[in-house]
């Protein structure tokens, strides 16, 4: 199975009184709390450790997009994407991703992951989230009631724009454009493997099945509240009649490694309450922009909760809503699945009943979240490669990952002047 | 209360109900934000010397999902525009409320000929950086019944579901009516109706609740100030943005007399 390291790049310095002092961590988060130069550190580290992760051996390495987000500071995952590229040799690059209807036109996606893809020889992986309530309707005044139209026309438009040899017109409902004809164009043919974050909305399940695309359930609470979501996809695919590869599915998951489950249990408890407790802290008036959860869902949702299904805390239910009902204390955090914590073989084992339950073949992993330190990070990251990674290798090992990037042979590829192995290292 | 007559037309391949009740001169009226789930007594009010038609728009109550099909402001206008005639209301009076109000005065300025008189009560259209509107999409659910009447019981006993109605549809259509409303006037509630103001050539009447938490009064002013035609201003004592929920009788009888009027 494919082990990938994902960071959020949360600002590590709220004040330990936010929670009460301030409405939200998103949208409206208050720029007195921003400090630039520290953000610049921040930054710094949170590179250092991508690349970290990529040296020590995992699959990928991995970024997403947030706006106006105190726990997620890239705006432009491209941005830092980029400087991976150069920073790395043979690890996937994961963009999770671009939310489509964001860029106008959204051809710039286009272009922007085709640059991507030639810089790191065909290393990316191309994520197309339609974004959380917090970033598109709010932080960007995107219309919610054409959110999801305008995703699925942005999709078609950047489809069209890698895979057309000529110049073509593009004549949508809400882009024309007279002429699309991208340079450059990606290294992987047609186009980069296409991944997508979803968060348990029937119709999604149903067009990553029929497009042949990566379903991702990118969720905080981890695999016990994940599981109904996964089994909703997998319904869907056996519904359809297709192969339950593991490979078509990704699911997140925080975890904290270390010499014993007491010694994790202490070393990650700051970081795991700082994360639930400030970076999940977000109005509930941002939750449900109305239209932004389809029809077919809210009536998923609702029928599901008549039912006191399994599934009735997360089906229909907004982002901001799931983070209303968290739990914020280490032993919940723990008790309910949302950080795997142990020893080595601890959180393999139990990452092996993930993969396995779960059914899914890619697990992004959070080795650093909240204010988790660099040298925690590092530690985590660390371990998790030496002595947790070798023991998951042979987990779906029957099955073949067609998602995954087709990157340039080694010989073809560019060398990357060496860097200094200071900032690696540190 | 007795119910009105239903009647069911389709725009843009979508059943609207048209309800239809009274009798003597035609008097249309189009609902505010949440539209109506339900007939309620101010209709009645009005229906006491008018023949009342109130017609649903696309997405709300009663409107099917007709809003799906709407992409940019003039595909609004002239859904509305057919509505309004299929409905028989070509050249009658028209009143409207909030977000109905908003495209009464629309259809009033676009084919001044297809409107009688004009009463607005708290139109959206409108923004002033200095003084917004409340923005009644990022609310906490709790809050939206204080801000859309002075007596929030009224509000949500409009959108509580009567007996047999089914209880999964039921929440669906009002969230469909909240998403209507976001689809025409997201995020600012500005459609730059002040450029078309002047326009307006129909005799108006401009109703604000005095309580009114989303529209600020100032922009009676704007209104007033912008459109062509005569218009007087009246403020609701104790009532909110929806004033007609608030205040039925009072609301309805400043419309009538306004109407009655030379």
């Amino acid at each position: 199975m494919k082990l990938m390291w994902f960071h959020l790049m949360p600002y590590t310095e709220l004040p330990e009184d936010f929670r009460d002092a301030n409405p939200s961590v998103w949208v409206d988060i208050h720029s007195s709390l921003f400090d630039p130069k520290r953000a610049h550190l921040m930054y710094n580290d949170f590179m250092d450790e991508l690349e970290y992760a990529a040296e020590v051996g995992f699959d990928a390495i991995c970024v997403n997009e947030h706006h106006s987000n105190g726990y997620g500071l890239m705006p432009s995952p491209n941005l830092i994407a980029a400087s991976l590229a150069r920073r790395t040799t043979d690890t996937a690059i994961c963009v999770m991703g671009n939310s489509l209807a964001l860029y106008n036109p959204p051809t710039r996606v286009a272009e922007e992951f085709a640059m991507i893809d030639c810089i790191s020889g065909g290393r990316l992986i191309a994520g197309f989230p339609v974004g959380t309530p917090m970033d598109t309707c709010y932080a960007y005044g995107t219309n919610p009631s054409q959110l999801r139209q305008r995703y699925h026309e942005a999709h078609d438009l950047v489809l069209r724009a890698w895979t057309e040899k000529d110049t073509f017109a593009f004549n949508g409902r809400f882009n024309q454009q007279r002429y699309v004809n991208i340079w450059p164009r990606p290294v992987q043919h047609p186009h980069p493997p296409i991944w997508v974050p979803g968060g348990g909305s029937v119709e999604t399940w149903h067009w990553c099945a029929e497009m042949n695309y990566v379903y991702c359930y990118l969720s905080y609470y981890g695999y016990k509240a994940g599981r109904a979501t996964m089994d909703g996809f997998w319904a869907e695919m056996d519904r359809l009649g297709k192969d339950r590869n593991p490979y078509q599915a990704g699911f997140l998951q925080f975890i904290g490694v270390a010499e014993s489950r007491q010694q994790a249990f202490d070393l990650y408890s700051e970081a795991a309450e700082y994360f639930y407790g400030r970076c999940l802290h977000v109005d509930a008036r941002w939750s449900t922009p109305p239209g932004y959860t389809s029809e077919g869902s809210q009536r998923a949702g609702i029928e599901s909760q008549i039912r006191k299904a399994a599934d009735a805390d997360v089906r229909g239910k907004s982002t901001g809503e799931r983070f209303a009902a968290v739990a914020r204390e280490m032993n919940a955090i723990v008790d309910n699945g949302y950080v795997i914590i142990g020893s080595p073989d601890e959180v393999a084992e139990q990452l092996r009943e993930v993969a396995t339950q779960l059914n899914v073949g890619h697990l992004m992993l959070l080795l650093q979240f909240g204010n988790m330190s660099k040298e925690l990070t590092r530690y985590n990251t660390k371990l998790f490669a030496e002595q947790v990674m070798p023991k998951l290798k042979d987990v779906h090992a029957s099955w073949t990952d067609h998602w995954w990037p087709q990157p340039m042979t080694s010989s073809q590829r560019a060398e990357v002047p060496a860097f200094s192995p200071r900032l690696a290292a540190e | 209360m007795t119910e009105p007559e239903t009647l069911t037309i389709e725009v843009n391949g979508f059943p609207t109900r048209i309800w239809r009740k009274g009798s003597g001169p035609k008097l249309g009226f189009l609902a505010g934000f949440g539209g109506l789930p339900r007939w309620v007594p101010f209709l009645d009010e009005l229906a006491k010397s008018r023949t009342v038609i109130a017609p649903s728009l696309p997405g709300f109550p009663g409107g099917d999902r007709g809003h799906t099909v709407l992409d940019s402001h003039l595909d609004w206008l002239l859904a509305v525009r057919e509505i309004l005639d299929q409905a028989g209301l070509s050249g009658a009076d028209l009143a409207g409320s909030s977000v109905g109000a908003s495209l009464a005065a629309e259809v009033a300025a676009l084919w001044p000929a297809s409107v009688g008189k004009l009463a607005l009560i708290a139109p959206f259209g409108l923004f002033d950086e200095n003084n917004p509107p409340t923005d009644p999409w990022a609310q906490r659910g709790d809050a939206v019944p204080g801000l859309m009447c002075a007596d929030p019981d009224i509000w949500t006993a409009l959108k509580s579901p009567p007996e047999g109605a089914n209880s999964v549809e039921w929440p669906i259509e009002q969230v469909r009516a909240n998403e209507a409303a976001a689809r025409i006037f997201w995020p600012l509630g500005n459609t730059r109706i002040e450029k078309r103001l002047r326009l307006i050539k129909a005799p108006t009447l401009l109703l604000w609740g005095e309580q009114d938490k989303i529209m600020p009064r100032t922009y009676a002013e704007a209104f007033a100030k912008g459109i062509a035609g005569a218009t007087t201003t009246r403020i609701v004592a104790g009532a909110g943005h929806l004033a007609e929920l608030d205040k039925p009788v009072e609301v309805a009888r400043e419309i009538l007399g306004f109407l009655e009027a030379d």
